[in-house]
């Protein structure tokens, strides 16, 4: 099993059960050390009981996703900058 | 995705099988799975320690020279993951908690869990007693690996394994019940498995 | 959900699927879609895959590469076949695509099977028409290794615009030096940073990161460096 991160794209399916728009665009600030990045360049960890999402600069919990049937818990820390523009939306919406 | 799940025809999945006298929804798995939150932290037992902090804010701590000289249980015992594989018959040598919390003077029910790398987890005190944890360093006869959690980690196989918290670094008594990583996002405070408590409401 | 109308070998461990997914909404090239299994006592697995073709009406296609010890792309690889349903989600992702009224140079870096949603790019360009000219810096282990090989070779042929340069990880062919993918590949066969291309980088993620900084350090500003993850080693 590989112990190696993916990247914030990986979240791009579980928070589209979330959210109406893609959210892998959206830019989000660290509460520890300030990063400013989009979703898709956080550290994804997917070998977990949920997903978790880590700043790539300094490794602290920004994101948090559990999915269970019917239910789904979601934290974010850090303020989130989401564009809705038509770009930030899956193609063909 | 869609409501039903459509049968892959073909597919069965990693090795596994239900069986009867698992925990309900538990498949059996021969490998080890390592399931992980972060990167893998890398603590020198020179530097490593347990600290026990009660409700009152008194601390007892122990080196890694201090724990490995108390008296050490070797265990075999069956472990449940929440992701829903188990794993049978696992042996493990470690300290009790008992032989820890004894002589902690303390009115608290409930216990905070902390780790090396930030992760935490709760659970009652009781829970913990009566040999049913332990601060465990061997696995099937060797050094704890840093993938499993070593130098240490908590070891309460009664209850889902994300509570027998990986590198462990110490646990603070508490009046109060307070959520973990896990248990703050969906999962269940206490997590019998055999009551199938994944999930609040569970 | 889709059904397999057609499966090609791409090597000896990587095939490409084929699939009809009647009410697909189109797609950007990078995105990806994510397969569920699920075996007849209930059990789940899933994955992530990204989407090799250009986006043509309800056609789909996948390339898996069989992962040793994996859950799914055993399955996708060797067990799935014409006329199975496949259960997907998708098209997501908004990050890792390119649209082809973008109108910067473009260079992709692909690592193994992370050449995948960069030959979505590569056919989507072609199928728009589009003359953004593309450079392609694809890294391998030995030529048995490399996707698309025919096609590529036919549309740096065709698709004017297009180059391609291979590196040879563990096997190269004759006259060619085995090495990785280095400051000075990416500086003869990439753009210059003062072009400011439009970067994608795929693959597995120490390749990811090592490329992704070796860019960073020939000039190109961070920004315009877009990277997709695969996890582990292939």
């Amino acid at each position: 099993m590989s112990t190696a991160h993916h990247d914030g794209n990986a979240l791009a399916g579980p928070l589209r059960e979330v959210f109406a728009v893609d959210l892998t665009t959206a830019v989000l600030r660290c509460p520890d050390c300030g990063r400013r990045g989009a979703v898709a360049s956080l550290r994804v960890y997917l070998d977990a009981p949920g997903l978790v999402a880590r700043c790539p600069g300094c490794d602290a919990v920004t994101l948090r996703l559990v999915s269970a049937p019917g239910r789904t818990w979601l934290d974010i820390r850090g303020p989130v900058e989401i564009a809705l523009a038509p770009e930030a939306r899956a193609a063909g919406e | 995705m869609g409501a039903m799940p459509i049968v892959s025809p073909g597919f069965t999945g990693r090795a596994r099988r239900p069986d009867p006298s698992l925990p309900p929804g538990q498949y059996l798995t021969e490998d080890f799975p390592v399931l992980s939150a972060g990167p893998t932290p890398r603590i020198a037992r020179e530097n490593w320690e347990f600290v026990i902090t009660t409700e009152t804010g008194q601390r007892r701590t122990w080196t890694w020279p201090q724990l490995v000289a108390l008296p050490t249980r070797t265990v075999t015992v069956d472990l449940h993951c929440v992701t829903k594989w188990s794993k049978l018959a696992t042996t493990w040598r470690g300290v009790a908690l008992d032989t820890l919390v004894e002589g902690v003077d303390t009115a608290a029910d409930f216990v905070l869990v902390y780790s090396y790398g930030g992760y935490t987890t709760n659970l009652p005190l009781e829970d913990l007693l009566d040999g049913k944890a332990w601060i465990a360093f061997e696995y099937e006869g060797e050094p704890l690996e840093p993938e499993h959690g070593g130098p240490a980690r908590l070891l309460v196989p009664h209850l889902y394994l994300w509570k027998s918290a990986k590198w462990v670094r110490g646990m603070r008594l508490s009046l109060e019940d307070e959520p973990g990583f896990w248990e703050s996002v969906g999962y269940h405070d206490y997590g019998d498995p055999w009551r199938e408590q994944r999930y609040q409401g569970d | 959900m889709a059904a397999v109308t057609e499966v090609r070998a791409e090597t000896s461990t990587a095939r490409t699927v084929v699939l009809d997914v009647p009410d697909w909404p189109g797609h950007l090239p990078g995105q990806h879609v994510d397969v569920r299994l699920t075996a007849p006592d209930g059990y789940t697995a899933q994955r992530s895959y990204s989407i090799a073709s250009a986006t043509d009406a309800t056609r789909v296609e996948l390339t898996v590469q069989r992962a040793d010890g994996g859950e799914v792309s055993p399955y996708l690889t060797e067990i799935l076949d014409v006329g199975y349903p496949l259960e997907l989600r998708g098209p997501v992702g908004g990050w890792f695509v390119w649209r082809p009224d973008a109108a910067a140079p473009v260079l992709l870096v692909a690592g193994g099977s992370g050449i995948v949603p960069l030959m979505a790019m590569i056919r989507t360009r072609g199928s728009s028409g589009s003359r953004v000219p593309f450079r392609l810096v694809y890294s391998v282990r030995s030529p048995a290794d490399v996707y698309y090989a025919d096609e590529l070779r036919r549309r740096v042929r065709d698709d004017a615009g297009l180059d391609v340069a291979f590196a040879y990880t563990r096997a190269a062919p004759d006259a060619v030096p085995v090495g990785r993918v280095s400051p000075e590949t990416l500086s003869a066969h990439g753009w210059p940073a003062t072009f400011e291309p439009a970067c994608f980088v795929c693959g597995p993620t120490g390749f990811v990161e090592a490329m992704a900084d070796t860019l960073v350090g020939l000039g190109h500003a961070p920004g315009l460096i877009r990277t997709e993850r695969f996890g582990g080693d292939p």
